[in-house]
C-alpha cells in the first residue's frame, strides 16, 4: 500500500528512525538531569549519556570524542566554525575562500564577515558541480586564513575532493572547514586521514532529531576558534548552553546506526536511485544536473526542459520533492546552485531534486516514474516553449519581452 | 504554497489550450514573459468581422498561478470586443483567483498578454 504523498525529499530532512526515538524518550522523562550537575546521580547519568553519544558521533567520522562540540545544528556549527576561526586568525590575514554552491548557512556567514572587513572569494564550480582545483590554487593568497568547502552538495549531491583540498590548506597553514551536513551516513569520513580542521554535522539529515548538531574541532594540530555563544562555559567554553540530553542521545544513536548500516543501506538506495534515473531518462529533453560519478547514492537532480519547476511540483503533488533547495523554493528565483553550473534559466527553473532514503520502496519509485511521464507530457502540451522547439525555433534567438 | 480552489481548478482543467494559425487575418497573437523569469504566456484571440472576440486559446510555461491566470482570461475575453478586452485589469484576475501577493505578477502577465494579442490584431488591421 502506497502512502501519499510519497516522501522523496530526504535531503531536506529525514524521519527520526524509530530506534532513535525510543532511545531518546527516557531522557525526557525519568532521566531528565542536567549533564552539568555534578552533585547528584541525575546529573551523572545524563553526563554519561552525553559522553556516550559523543563517542558514537566521533566513531562515525573516526575522530576523538574530545574533538566533538555539540551545537543546535549544522547552521550553528557553520557559524561557529567560520566566524570563530576568522575572528581568531584575523591578525594573520583577512582573506577567506568558499564556493558559490555552498549552503546559505556558509554563504551568508561569509557575507557577514565581509561586512566586518574580511575579503571573501566565492569560487565558481565546474559544469559538473565540482571545485576547479586550479582556480582554487590560484585564489589562495598569502593572507588567506580560512577555506570552507562542503563535503556533499545539498542540491545536486556531488562530493567535493575534500582530501585534496585539505592537503593544500594544511601545507599552507590555512584553516579548512567542511560542512558535512549532507555527508554523514552517505560517504566514508575518516578524520584521521583527512586534513580537515573543522567539520559541521547535523542529526536530522541522518535519521536523528532536528535541533541538534555538532562541530568537529581538531586537536592535533589544534584548530583555534573564538566562541560565539557565551555563558556557563559548556563544551570547553566553545559553546555555552545547557546540553539537550535527549537530542544528543538521539544524534548519537542515529550516527551509531549510520555507521553500522551505511554500507548496506547505500547499496539499496543506490539501486533505487538508478532505477529512478533509468525510468526518467527516456523522457525527451531531460538533463541530469551534477556529476554522476562523484555523487552520493541517494540524490538525483534532473531538469525537464520547457516545463516550469513549480507547476511540475504542483502536478506531481503525490510526490514530496524539492525544486531547488527547500530554503530557496519559497522564492521565485531559480536555483543559484544550478546557475553556478552554467545551466540556463529555463533548465534551472525546471529542476527537481529527488532524494531517496531509508524508507523508500521500489513501488514508490515506480509510481513516481509513471507519474512524471504523465505529468510532463501534460505540461509540455501546455508549454509554448515546447511548441516552439517542436517547430524548430531556437529559444536563445528569441527576443523575450522581459517583465 | 497553498493554492486557491479556483487556481487548482484551472490548473487541473485548463480551458482553451492550444492555438490558431498566426497568419490568419482575424487572429491576434500575444507572447509575453521570458523563460528566465519562469513564465511565458502565449495568448491568441480570433476576432470576427464585427470586432468581437469569437474564440481564444493559450499556452503557458509557468507556475500554477500563471497557467490559471491565462486560462481564466481566455474565458473572459470571449464575447467581448477587442476594446472591452483591453479593460480587463490584472486586479480583477488576481481577485477572481485569490492570488497571494507573490503571484500578482502572474495576473499582470495575463493582462499584458491580452494587450499584446490585441496589439498584434490591430497591427494587421491598420490599413
Amino acid at each position: 500500500m502506497l502512502k501519499f504523498p510519497i516522501y522523496l525529499d530526504y535531503s531536506a530532512t529525514t524521519p527520526v528512525d524509530p530506534r532513535v526515538a525510543q532511545a531518546m524518550i527516557p531522557w525526557l522523562t525519568e532521566q531528565f538531569g542536567n549533564p552539568a550537575s555534578r552533585s547528584h546521580a541525575y546529573g551523572w547519568e545524563a553526563e554519561k549519556a552525553v559522553e556516550d553519544a559523543r563517542e558514537q558521533v566521533a566513531a562515525l567520522v573516526n575522530a576523538d570524542p574530545k574533538e566533538i562540540v555539540w551545537t543546535s545544528g549544522a547552521t550553528e556549527s557553520n557559524n561557529l566554525a567560520i566566524k570563530g576561526a576568522a575572528q581568531f586568525y584575523k591578525g594573520k590575514g583577512k582573506h577567506i575562500i568558499t564556493l558559490k554552491t555552498e549552503h546559505k548557512a556558509v554563504l551568508d556567514t561569509f557575507r557577514e564577515l565581509e561586512r566586518h572587513g574580511f575579503e571573501a572569494t566565492y569560487l565558481d564550480v565546474q559544469e559538473d558541480g565540482l571545485i576547479n582545483m586550479e582556480a582554487f590554487r590560484n585564489a589562495l593568497r598569502p593572507d588567506t586564513i580560512l577555506v570552507s568547502v562542503m563535503f556533499v552538495n545539498n542540491e545536486i549531491g556531488v562530493i567535493q575532493p575534500i582530501a585534496e583540498i585539505g592537503e593544500i590548506c594544511r601545507e599552507k597553514g590555512i584553516t579548512f572547514h567542511v560542512d558535512a551536513a549532507q555527508a554523514t551516513g552517505k560517504v566514508d569520513i575518516d578524520l584521521s586521514q583527512l586534513k580537515v580542521d573543522l567539520m559541521s554535522f547535523s542529526a536530522h539529515k541522518t535519521y536523528g532529531p532536528k535541533g541538534i548538531g555538532a562541530l568537529y574541532v581538531r586537536r592535533k594540530p589544534r584548530a583555534r576558534l573564538e566562541a560565539q555563544m557565551h555563558g556557563g562555559g559548556h563544551e570547553r567554553g566553545l559553546r555555552s548552553g545547557t546540553l539537550a540530553t535527549h537530542q544528543i542521545v538521539g544524534m548519537g544513536e542515529a550516527f551509531r546506526i549510520a555507521r553500522e548500516e551505511m554500507k548496506i543501506e547505500n547499496d539499496r538506495v543506490r539501486k533505487l536511485r538508478d532505477r529512478l534515473l533509468k525510468g526518467l531518462q527516456d523522457i525527451e529533453a531531460t538533463y541530469v544536473n551534477g556529476d554522476m560519478e562523484h555523487r552520493v547514492p541517494h540524490n538525483l537532480n534532473i531538469s525537464f526542459a520547457y516545463v516550469e519547476g513549480e507547476s511540475l511540483i504542483m502536478a506531481i503533488k503525490d510526490v514530496a520533492v524539492s525544486s531547488g533547495s527547500a530554503c530557496t523554493s519559497a522564492s521565485l528565483e531559480p536555483s543559484y546552485v544550478l546557475r553556478a553550473l552554467g545551466r540556463n534559466d529555463e533548465l534551472a527553473h525546471s529542476s527537481i531534486r529527488f532524494t531517496i532514503g531509508r524508507f523508500t520502496t521500489e513501488e514508490e519509485v515506480d509510481y513516481t516514474i509513471d507519474l512524471l511521464h504523465k505529468k510532463i507530457g501534460k505540461l509540455r502540451e501546455l508549454s509554448p516553449l515546447w511548441e516552439m522547439v517542436q517547430e524548430g525555433v531556437d529559444l536563445d534567438s528569441v527576443q523575450w519581452a522581459a517583465h | 504554497m497553498a493554492y486557491s480552489e479556483k487556481v487548482l481548478d484551472h490548473y487541473e482543467n485548463p480551458r482553451n489550450v492550444g492555438g490558431f494559425a498566426k497568419e490568419d487575418e482575424g487572429v491576434g497573437t500575444g507572447m509575453v514573459g521570458a523563460p528566465a523569469c519562469g513564465d511565458v504566456m502565449k495568448l491568441q484571440i480570433k476576432v470576427g468581422k464585427d470586432g468581437v472576440i469569437e474564440d481564444a486559446k493559450f499556452k503557458t510555461y509557468g507556475c500554477g498561478s500563471a497557467i490559471a491566470s491565462s486560462s481564466l482570461v481566455t474565458e473572459w475575453v470571449k464575447g467581448k470586443t477587442v476594446e472591452q478586452a483591453l479593460e480587463i485589469k490584472n486586479t480583477q484576475i488576481a481577485e477572481e483567483l485569490a492570488l497571494p501577493p507573490v503571484k500578482i505578477h502572474c495576473s499582470i502577465l495575463a493582462e499584458d498578454a491580452i494587450k499584446a494579442a490585441v496589439a498584434d490584431y490591430k497591427k494587421k488591421h491598420v490599413a
